[in-house]
């Protein structure tokens, strides 16, 4: 199916990395630099997650046997 | 002999003029046979079946050793689907009672069922709940939680029911960028059972990230194939986690134990599946103003540092510029009090030549030589008269 691309972070993984990047701004021990690394990284997966947020292209597929064994998908229309 | 009852006046030990009445003695039973019991099942064989115009059923109920009589009111038997034959072993649901008049016995009967047709399925339901139990596929352990953001989910269930229609209604509300992959399946009848067994081993073949197997409401009998051993089995397999929905909110299925998650409808499994798109806006809103005040936090730290250390410079520069202020108003003093302007002021002149150098000594005064003479308010011209 669409296994072997490279995978893309999810959403979850992007929201969550983004979480832990919060918690590291938000505690003290870091120097500027780090703080603007921090920062930049976090702007880039937010960006990320709302395009994902964004996506709204729903997609009902049915998935259909062949005599064979091979599956193919077939839109459905609802 | 001695009889210690909670009602009725005590027992007289000497003769009969404390006695009871018979109604009292039924009144007495009937409330300790009432308050004794709570509504239990009890199985046996109908006999004397008779239904009077009235709409009430009276049977006796007996087994091999016993027998005990049966009354159910009209409002019980017309929910009956089928009035029981004589011979015929049922179920029934109710509680004892005496009938003080005629202190008779009898069962009052709120429910009837059919062991023939109930029986047997409950025989088979309980048989298979036994063999998945035994072999651990109601686990709390082997349960699986939910992804949070699942990309594609698999739905298994009729293309042409309510199931599926309330799932991509509730999807497309939550989570419109899921993808939803049907595989297709009867859901009742005798071919349900093979086809969801089918159905739910392609869910392994498919990418996706959960599962959600199930129908719309229906009857018991419609419901039925989520109790089969097999469908169970199969959906024990499914490698991702797993939704049963069936029915409506007070049906319960085998499958539904099975799965990692029981939704009460189709439309709930799809909100247990889904998360809000709404809700999730909100956490990545809070993330970014969390973000941007994490680093605000640490620029204003280092801008409060700056500032200091513009504070300490500023000090510092204007003590070195004041020192240097006062040096040099210390030194313009002293030179002022050098200058040669101040000496002519206490009264000195000095000669200048006309070249404007200085005439020091007497040998620059040869007689008759011209020279200026400074004095403190102006220059007045000298002639060297006679030389010494």
């Amino acid at each position: 199916m669409s296994g072997g691309q490279a995978k893309e972070p999810t959403l979850g993984e992007e929201l969550k990395a983004l979480e832990d990047i919060v918690r590291r701004l938000e505690s003290d021990g870091i120097d500027l630099d780090e703080a603007l690394r921090l920062f930049e990284e976090g702007v880039a997966r937010l960006r990320r997650a709302r395009e994902r947020l964004g996506e709204a292209e729903q997609s009902v597929k049915a998935v259909l046997e062949s005599a064979d064994g091979t599956l193919r998908m077939q839109d459905v229309d609802l | 002999m001695t009889l210690s009852l909670p009602f009725g006046p005590e027992p007289g030990a000497d003769g009969p003029e404390e006695v009871w009445s018979v109604a009292e003695l039924n009144k007495a039973a009937k409330s300790m046979v009432d308050a004794g019991f709570v509504p239990m099942w009890v199985r046996g064989e109908v006999t004397g079946f008779r239904a009077y115009q009235s709409g009430h059923w009276y049977f006796d109920l007996k087994d091999e050793t016993a027998k005990v009589r049966c009354t159910m009111w009209k409002s019980a038997a017309q929910r009956c689907p089928e009035r029981p034959v004589d011979g015929a072993e049922v179920f029934v649901l109710g509680k004892p009672s005496i009938w003080e008049e005629k202190g008779e016995f009898s069962f009052g009967v709120q429910k009837l069922l059919l062991t023939n047709r109930v029986g047997q399925q409950q025989q088979e339901l309980e048989r298979v709940k036994a063999a998945l139990a035994r072999d651990g596929l109601f686990d709390a352990a082997r349960k699986r939680t939910l992804p949070a953001f699942p990309a594609t989910i698999a739905v298994v269930t009729s293309p042409d029911g309510a199931a599926l229609r309330d799932i991509v209604r509730v999807a497309r509300q939550r989570w419109p960028a899921v993808r939803l992959l049907l595989v297709p399946t009867r859901v009742q009848g005798a071919e349900a059972g093979p086809e969801l067994v089918r159905a739910l081993q392609l869910v392994n073949e498919l990418d996706c990230d959960c599962c959600i197997v199930g129908r719309g409401g229906g009857s018991k009998e419609d419901l039925a194939v989520f109790n089969d051993e097999l469908v169970c089995r199969a959906l024990a397999k499914v490698r991702v986690p797993t939704i049963a929905a069936v029915g409506h909110e007070t049906d319960v299925s085998l499958a539904d134990f099975v799965a990692d998650v029981r939704a009460a409808t189709p439309s709930m499994a799809a909100q247990l599946a889904l998360p809000d798109r709404a809700e999730v806006s909100g956490t990545a809103a809070s993330l970014a103003e969390r973000l941007s005040g994490g680093l605000s936090r640490h620029t204003r730290v280092v801008g409060e540092r700056l500032a200091r250390t513009g504070d300490r410079l500023e000090s510092a520069m204007f003590e070195v510029l004041t020192a240097h202020r006062h040096a040099l108003e210390r030194l313009g003093a002293q030179l002022d009090a050098l200058s040669p302007l101040r000496v002519l002021e206490r009264g000195y002149a000095i000669p200048v030549a006309t070249d404007g150098a200085l005439l020091r000594g007497r040998a620059a005064f040869t007689p008759g030589r011209r020279f200026d003479l400074r004095l403190a308010d102006g220059v007045v011209r000298a002639r060297v008269e006679e030389g010494s």
